[in-house]
């Protein structure tokens, strides 16, 4: 009798203890792969936000690289427990866009929590790039760059380089000199290969990467990216790999260190270095735009955006989806994303947010932000320049990288290269196509 | 007389006993390798969304990539080279250590630290070791005059991964083959050395024969890591390049199965995997085993 009452005491407290969430703060996993001083900024951008209001808690958590975390994300999903916010970088974003249902559409979350927003409160060169055909945002740009050439104007001085380089051949001559002045091992490099050889420098030069405006305007793309041009600038790099006026400096990112211990003079790589280059550099630096050839009709056309967007996850609860709209709304807040601008290097995502940078005369003393800025507003977009959207595309900049290589270490030539990164890229394009519907 | 257990009791007991075993292999074994072969039948986006049969396209696929066979042959180098090291690097060792040594115990404890190490840790210490800017062993390379490049030169970044591959597994092997050697007892090598048998000759007529069970043990274990357990590394250490040269198929599975989100493709070169190393496996029961001497 008592056992008895004692069983049913318990039960009752549990149903109690079990039905009291509902008072309790909703928390909301944020997946993110920023490293170093970005790292910081996102756990500062979360705490902010949750000690703004007591609702929501925002859970930034680190999940290693770009494509690790897109991995984990996916990996997540199908074990059924996907974080509500996931950075992913732009070349997943044919991936993301194609997997209706795993996904909720910005554009979408905000009109069911009913937070205010206005898609053309968005600078268009970055939001084109996370929208569909009709302009619907599907994902939240958070960390965007741009490629930019940095230079080491201490060491470009003493090697007698009177004026920055603004084409190609003007940095393969600034090369030979910084070599002959003492930068033995590098002239000049880049990290992310296939991003600045391939994809921003198509965009820069206005031909095509591949056709249907780069894939923008549907699966059915074919690459393009083995012209006279791609093939013309591939052979002067492998030429001067040769003696090392240009040394290659890995796939990813790990080779911006050889700007920062001053190996490299001149090192093309994201705009979002920027952060790194202050904390790191013990030397004057600047920011330039990417380097063109002259002889091209119409170059330097504009650049295309790199970085990464925020996805949130379908199949969670409505209560959650307010408080992941709550924080877009927050991180768009024109003061925040001044402040984010100016600290980090990326790229301002609202138009408020870049005009008041602009007019509090930031620029003037800090010309290295608004490089990237340029550089991406230069001209009126064309169909090679609006951006790219290729399925598979993780994989693909491994493969396209690995023709490179395969050409600067002398086991192709440009053309084989190019031509094999065409095709076999093609192949892994129909094979998306298939999967994509 | 035979002897045996007879279990009057119930005749469920013994399989109660058995269970635990053939549960974990089922759950850890059979199940995922029979998803395995499943998937690589179906085609899949990454997510898991849309799935369809498509029979054996995915092997066909496979089979038209010179990649495929490229990766064929790095793993036959790669695995060769690795198993091949640090089986005998590690017998070096514990014969050294097996001696009467005054520091032996430190020594064997050395030894043993590497296999603590986690495999994609132990990739980027050898990655930053050997980055020909940053590391602290390329630079005194390059100063030999040696043009040093594992980012570009395929032979650089596959003596790296097997370098590290190699150092990774000598510690296991180390501590098999001291075990062997500790058990081997001492009367038989005595009584060699009293019938006037030199150093030499005593290891390579009884010791390394009374060895043979684990060295058997390890060749097979070895084989089955160089296969399997080696991708941590290479994707730390060179994510497979440059331009393929250390891509091995272990690697490519996970290649085109994690970054190119290709579960399809990724499965039959799983299944293919795996064939391979059960056939390599049987073999190596079926005609090296009878060498071995129990």
């Amino acid at each position: 009798m008592m056992l008895r009452h004692f069983g049913l005491a318990t039960t009752l407290a549990a149903t109690l203890v079990l039905a009291t969430p509902a008072y309790a703060v909703i928390e909301l996993q944020w997946w993110h792969a920023m490293t170093g001083a970005n790292n910081d900024v996102v756990n500062k951008l979360a705490a902010d936000f949750n000690a703004s209001q007591s609702d929501y808690k925002v859970m930034p958590s680190f999940k290693g690289g770009y494509a690790d975390t897109m991995n984990a994300g996916i990996a997540a999903f199908r074990a059924g427990n996907a974080p509500h916010i996931m950075q992913v970088f732009e070349v997943g974003t044919a991936t993301m866009m194609s997997a209706t249902g795993a996904i909720k559409p910005v554009y979408q979350l905000m009109k069911d929590a009913g937070e205010p927003f206005d898609p053309k409160a968005y600078l268009p060169t970055i939001t084109g790039y996370y929208s569909t055909s009709k302009g619907d945002m599907l994902s939240f740009p958070f960390n965007s760059s741009s490629t930019v050439m940095w230079i080491n104007k201490d060491e470009l001085k003493k090697a007698g380089v009177a004026e920055i380089p603004k084409t190609w051949p003007e940095v393969f001559a600034a090369a030979k000199k910084l070599k002959a002045a003492g930068h033995e091992t590098c002239g000049f490099s880049n990290a992310w290969a296939s991003w600045v050889h391939i994809e921003q420098f198509s965009a820069w030069h206005n031909v095509p990467i591949g056709s249907k405006a780069n894939g923008l305007d549907g699966f059915d793309t074919e690459l393009k990216f083995n012209s006279p041009l791609h093939v013309k600038h591939l052979q002067n790099l492998v030429d001067l790999q040769k003696d090392k006026t240009y040394d290659y400096a890995g796939r990813a990112n790990a080779g911006e260190a050889r700007f920062g211990s001053g190996e490299c003079a001149i090192f093309l790589t994201s705009s979002g270095y920027y952060g790194t280059a202050k904390g790191t550099a013990k030397f004057d630096f600047t920011s330039a735009p990417m380097p063109y050839y002259p002889d091209v009709a119409g170059a330097p056309q504009n650049s295309i955006i790199g970085g990464a967007s925020l996805w949130v996850m379908g199949g969670k609860k409505p209560e959650e989806y307010k408080g992941v709209a709550k924080f877009f709304a927050f991180l768009s807040d024109t003061d925040r994303q001044a402040k984010l601008h100016q600290e980090s290097g990326y790229l301002p995502i609202t138009k408020a947010a870049y005009e008041k940078t602009k007019a509090d005369g930031f620029y003037d003393k800090n010309p290295i932000l608004q490089t990237p800025l340029k550089a991406l507003t230069n001209k009126e977009p064309t169909e090679n320049s609006r951006g790219l959207r290729f399925g598979n595309m993780v994989q693909m900049r491994e493969l396209w990288s690995e023709e490179i290589e395969a050409a600067l270490a002398g086991k192709k030539t440009a053309q084989e290269a190019l031509d094999a990164a065409v095709s076999r890229g093609n192949a892994m394009l129909r094979t998306f196509e298939k999967t994509a519907k | 007389m035979e002897k045996s257990a007879v279990f009057n009791s119930s005749r469920l007991l013994p399989y109660a006993l058995l269970a635990p075993q053939l549960i974990i292999t089922f759950v850890f074994f059979y199940w995922p390798a029979s998803q395995a072969v499943l998937q690589s039948f179906k085609r899949e986006d990454a997510f898991g969304l849309v799935s369809e049969f498509v029979g054996l396209e995915n092997y066909h696929a496979l089979f038209a990539q010179p990649e495929y066979y490229r990766a064929m042959l790095t793993t036959l180098v790669f695995s060769t080279l690795v198993a091949g090291l640090s089986l005998l690097i590690a017998l070096l060792f514990a014969t050294q250590a097996d001696k009467n040594l005054k520091a032996a115990p430190a020594y064997k404890t050395f030894m043993i630290w590497p296999y603590a190490v986690a495999p994609a840790v132990a990739g980027v210490l050898w990655f930053f070791i050997f980055h020909p800017s940053l590391g602290t062993l390329a630079r005194p390379l390059r100063g030999l005059g040696l043009d040093w490049n594992p980012l570009l030169n395929g032979n650089h970044a596959m003596t790296l991964v097997v370098m590290s591959a190699v150092w990774k597994q000598i510690a296991y092997n180390f501590l098999f083959f001291l075990a062997g050697l500790q058990s081997i007892p001492k009367s038989v090598i005595e009584a060699g050395a009293i019938d006037g048998a030199g150093p030499m000759r005593r290891f390579w007529t009884i010791v390394f024969p009374l060895l043979s069970p684990t060295t058997f043990f390890l060749l097979v274990v070895n084989v089955v890591y160089v296969f399997f357990d080696t991708f941590g590394i290479i994707d730390a250490v060179t994510g497979g390049g440059p331009a393929g040269a250390t891509t091995t198929m272990v690697y490519k599975v996970y290649a085109d199965g994690r970054l190119g989100g290709n579960l399809g493709g990724s499965a039959a070169q799983s299944v293919v995997l795996m064939v391979i190393v059960i056939a390599l496996t049987a073999v190596q029961f079926k005609y090296v085993e009878r060498k071995v001497q129990y």
